[in-house]
């Protein structure tokens, strides 16, 4: 009896009527892509994209080239050099971070005592021609003053569980 | 009726070339293909001869199957060219003598006194609504009722004793029913048990 | 409109056959184009997705978009292929494809060529199409093609002759060869269409259908996870585009004659019942056939997006061992239904 009701089940193709109906129901089901340009989805204030040096408020730039980042960086993306400043504070000359190393650990935001380098929420960037891969000092400044109310926003809503 | 005969001499034209290709080419993959295109003029031929069934048929039945399968075995034989041309020029006489002994025959029994023009007037064109199939169909089975039945159990017990010659069991080899794998049923196959979580030692 | 027909009867005859030509094959290759669109949007629908809706208004301008890219690509030559037919072979898969339409009766009467044995044509020429695919994958001269062409030439073999067998059920029932009288023969009510006491030809013969345009579930030709893209590995640009379009307009072809055969053609569905059918009677029969016609090529995708592919030693066991047979006794039900004046259908 149960072999006479499988010989027919597959002889009326029952399971393959069973998988179209799935994909019928699946046709008139609410679709959930993002139409990336114009729709985006929600990021975490966690989130780590390309990174950014942070100023203090008065402008002073966040940075005290500790190295810590530089030594605990696992890929070896962060290339540092210090000298004295003319007021005798101890600040970098060069700060480079190679973006083709770089693995978006976010140890090195992690390091930092001074909550200089950040990691901020931009990800849609590129190069167009070779070099353009590693990050100046200059340009790291820049895209921390120019992100720096969504940086010092994310800092405070993470601050608790720190 | 000149548009027709220009018709039949382009397609005979093509037919005879294509044949002579088949057996000239040293492709074997490029004979079978102009024995396609012998075929399919063969068929324009028959079409001009108002025997559409028959012509549909040799497309249908020498191209559609046989030919590829033929293209099949062809594609996958590695054949040796220069081999093959090595025992052209020793068989040659052989060939050629067994080549005129039967164009001698032939034309004595079909000779061209039987043919020609005079012997066979055109036969006066068919009505529009006359159809060959039809007539085929009622000639086939009622005057050459036997004849078409005997020839069809022929063909049929060459079909089983080609299967029984080539057929052998090989126990060794491992093979699926596909019958008893639709079958079978996730619970035959897999038991899923309650279980308690391990207490940690 | 009498200017009309006063310059259509003034024209000469080749050039009114070419016209007519040229209006079915136009809104075909239009139809092909929109097809694949068709393909990308709903099988993007049951993947919980929204397919192209990029190029042009909701993605309307994507296949145009496509053919344009196909057009300007290089067609590459493989080293070692045959060039001739490694060229040819494309032409030789849409051929027949396009060819088959000639005997297409679209209403009552509106067919390009209205010949006695039009469905041995039909078969003659959807036997054709195996060449295309067998040649590529030769010429290609790559192990990758000639696989698929092998696979393709077996796998076609074998669903020819059940789907065959199919259309000697509905010759039998019909007891013409000529597509426009199988349709008439059907007329009553969609009960008395032959998908009713045909009911597993139709199966087979649309299954087999299925399988002879090398669609999945049945697409062991081009088999990508296995043979990379089958017979047309080497195949770029607009020859590739040529192979596209033939298992497109392939499909298009295969939906339209189970209409033909099985679902009555471009009769109306609400023939014979009492209201219905006569509020919808000012429904041309072109808009039945065409609405029948984008059912079957709906299922085409549905399938897609459905199923698995087969294994290939179960594609041989089907064709052979299950259709086959199916087919074969009921072409004897048949023929005993028909002999027996069975009321409804052949009474």
């Amino acid at each position: 009896m149960k072999n006479a009701i499988t010989y027919f089940r597959s002889l009326f193709l029952f399971e393959l009527l069973k998988g179209l109906s799935l994909t019928g129901r699946y046709l008139f089901a609410r679709k959930v892509t993002l139409n990336y340009p114009e729709e985006k989805a929600p990021q975490s204030p966690r989130f780590r994209g390309l990174h950014a040096l942070r100023r203090y408020p008065n402008g002073e730039e966040r940075c005290i080239a500790c190295k810590l980042c530089e030594a605990v960086c696992p890929a070896l993306a962060i290339t540092i050099e210090a000298e004295p400043r003319q007021d005798g504070s101890r600040r970098t000359t060069r700060y480079d971070i190679d973006l083709f190393k770089c693995i978006y650990c976010g140890f090195c935001e992690e390091s930092c005592p001074v909550d200089s380098i950040v990691e901020t929420r931009v990800h849609e960037y590129h190069f167009e021609e070779r070099g353009e891969n590693i990050m100046t000092k200059d340009q790291l400044l820049a895209i921390g003053d120019k992100h720096e109310a969504q940086l010092a926003a994310d800092r405070a809503a993470q601050a608790p569980y720190r | 009726m000149q548009f027709e005969k220009f018709l039949f001499y382009v397609f005979a034209a093509i037919l005879l070339f294509a044949a002579v290709m088949v057996v000239t080419r040293r492709n074997p993959v490029h004979s079978a293909l102009f024995m396609v295109v012998a075929f399919f003029n063969c068929a324009a031929l028959w079409l001009l001869a108002e025997a559409e069934f028959l012509a549909i048929t040799l497309v249908l039945v020498y191209v559609g199957a046989v030919m590829v399968l033929f293209m099949f075995v062809v594609m996958m034989l590695d054949v040796n060219l220069a081999e093959l041309r090595a025992g052209f020029i020793r068989n040659l006489p052989l060939g050629v003598l067994v080549a005129a002994i039967m164009v001698v025959e032939m034309i004595l029994v079909v000779g061209p006194r039987l043919f020609g023009l005079d012997s066979f007037p055109a036969p006066a064109p068919a009505p529009a609504d006359y159809g060959n199939t039809r007539e085929l169909g009622i000639a086939l089975y009622t005057q050459y009722l036997y004849p078409f039945e005997i020839a069809a159990v022929i063909l049929l017990v060459a079909i089983i004793a080609a299967i029984g010659l080539t057929m052998r069991r090989r126990p060794d080899t491992k093979y699926q029913d596909p019958a008893r794998q639709v079958q079978v049923k996730a619970k035959d196959r897999l038991r899923i048990i309650q279980m308690d979580a391990e207490e940690k030692g | 409109m009498d200017w009309l027909i006063a310059f259509w009867g003034w024209l000469p005859l080749p050039i009114q056959i070419l016209l007519k030509i040229a209006a079915i094959l136009i809104p075909l290759l239009l139809l092909v184009a929109y097809y694949t669109y068709a393909e990308r949007k709903l099988i993007g629908y049951m993947q919980v997705r929204v397919g192209p809706n990029r190029v042009g208004p909701k993605g309307w301008l994507q296949p145009i978009a496509d053919a344009v890219k196909l057009l300007f690509k290089e067609i590459i030559l493989p080293t070692g292929a045959n060039k001739l037919l490694f060229l040819i072979a494309p032409l030789i898969s849409i051929g027949p494809a396009l060819v088959a339409w000639a005997v297409f009766p679209f209403d009552a009467g509106v067919v390009l060529a209205d010949i006695n044995a039009g469905l041995l044509y039909i078969l003659a020429l959807t036997s054709m199409g195996v060449y295309g695919v067998v040649i590529a994958g030769w010429a290609s001269n790559s192990k990758y093609a000639f696989l698929g062409a092998m696979r393709s030439a077996a796998q076609i073999v074998a669903y020819e002759i059940a789907m065959g067998f199919a259309l000697v059920g509905v010759l039998v029932a019909a007891g013409t060869l000529n597509l426009g009288e199988i349709v008439m023969r059907q007329e009553g009510s969609f009960l008395h269409w032959y998908w009713l006491p045909l009911l597993p030809l139709f199966l087979v013969y649309w299954i087999s259908g299925v399988a002879e345009t090398n669609r999945a579930p049945f697409d062991v030709a081009e088999g990508e996870s296995e043979i990379v893209a089958g017979f047309h590995v080497e195949y770029s640009g607009m020859a590739f585009a040529v192979f596209f379009l033939a298992e497109y307009a392939n499909m298009i072809l295969i939906s339209a004659l189970t209409v033909l055969m099985f679902f009555g053609g471009w009769l109306s569905p609400f023939q014979g019942i009492p209201l219905l059918g006569d509020y919808t009677a000012w429904v041309p029969g072109f808009a039945w056939l065409l609405l029948k016609t984008f059912f079957f090529m709906f299922l085409f995708l549905w399938f897609r997006a459905t199923f698995p592919r087969y294994r290939y030693d179960q594609i041989m066991r089907l064709g052979w061992k299950v259709f086959i047979p199916i087919t074969i006794v009921w072409i004897v039900v048949v023929a005993l239904m028909k002999v027996g004046h069975m009321p409804w259908w052949f009474d």
